[in-house]
C-alpha cells in the first residue's frame, strides 16, 4: 500500500535516509582525526606570523606634531606604524605624554578619551582603560593598551615605538 | 590478529579510540585558545612549545586512525 502511494521516481530510486543519516562511530573518529590536524597547522602558523612580526624590525620614527602645538590636556589623534593603525596621543599634564594605540583590544572598537579625560572609554562594551598605563579597568578587555613609545626631538613629539605588553 | 576478537571487543576498542582521540582534539582546542590569548597579550614564549604539542597530538590521533582501520568491521 505504501508502495502504491509514493511517486514512481522514489520506488525507481529508494533512499533509506535513517540509514544516510547515520553517522558510525569510526567515521565520527576519522572525522575528529581530521579536524585535528588543522588545529595543529593554526598553532604552526602562529608561530611563523610571529617570527615574520619579529623579524620585520622597528618601524621608522613618525613626527606627531610640535609640542607647542599639543595644549595640556589635549588629545591628538594620528596613524602609526601604518596608515591603518589609528593612534590617539595625549597630554596629561605640562611634562607628562602618553600615546596608545587606538583599537580596543577586546574587539576592536575604537577608544576615546572620556569627558575627564580620566581614562580611555570604548562604547561598543563599555570598556575602560587606564590613561597612564592603558592597563583595562572595567569592562570585558583584559589586555592593555598597546603604547606608543614618544620622544622628543627638538620639540617635536615622534612616534618611536610600540609596546604591546605595556601594562 | 582481529579474527580472534568477538564484535563486542571490536566495539570496546572503537568506542576507546574514539575517546582519546576525543579527548586529544579537546586538549588542542583548548591549547590553541590559551596560545592565541597570550600571543595577543604579547606573550610570544609559548608560541613554539604550544605548536610542537598540537603537532604531536595530531601523530597520535592519526596513529590511533591507523589502528582503527586496521581493526576489522
Ligand atoms: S570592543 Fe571595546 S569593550 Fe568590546
Amino acid at each position: 500500500m505504501a508502495d502504491i502511494d509514493q511517486a514512481a521516481w522514489r520506488q525507481d530510486f529508494p533512499i533509506d535516509w535513517p540509514q544516510d543519516h547515520y553517522v558510525a562511530r569510526r567515521d565520527f573518529t576519522r572525522f575528529l582525526v581530521l579536524a585535528s590536524l588543522p588545529f595543529a597547522l593554526v598553532q604552526l602558523g602562529i608561530g611563523i606570523v610571529n617570527w615574520f612580526r619579529r623579524n620585520r624590525g622597528r618601524p621608522p620614527a613618525k613626527a606627531i606634531a610640535p609640542l607647542a602645538e599639543i595644549p595640556i590636556g589635549g588629545v591628538l589623534s594620528f596613524t602609526y606604524p601604518d596608515a591603518h593603525d589609528p593612534c590617539l596621543l595625549l597630554r596629561l599634564d605640562d611634562k607628562t605624554l602618553r600615546a596608545f594605540s587606538q583599537k580596543c583590544t577586546h574587539l576592536g572598537c575604537a577608544v576615546t578619551p572620556n569627558a575627564d579625560k580620566s581614562c580611555l572609554y570604548c562604547p561598543c562594551h563599555k570598556g575602560y582603560f587606564a590613561v597612564e598605563n592603558g592597563r583595562p579597568l572595567a569592562g570585558p578587555p583584559r589586555r592593555p593598551l598597546p603604547r606608543i613609545t614618544l620622544e622628543n626631538r627638538d620639540g617635536v613629539v615622534y612616534a618611536i615605538a610600540v609596546e604591546v605588553n605595556a601594562s | 590478529m582481529n579474527r580472534s576478537l568477538t564484535r563486542e571487543q571490536t566495539t570496546t576498542i572503537v568506542q576507546g579510540i574514539l575517546c582519546l582521540v576525543l579527548f586529544i582534539v579537546l586538549l588542542q582546542v583548548w591549547l590553541l585558545s590559551a596560545t592565541t590569548h597570550a600571543w595577543l597579550g604579547g606573550d610570544d614564549s609559548v608560541l613554539w612549545p604550544a605548536a610542537a604539542t598540537s603537532a604531536a597530538c595530531a601523530l597520535v590521533n592519526f596513529a590511533l586512525l591507523r589502528c582503527l582501520n586496521r581493526l576489522a568491521v
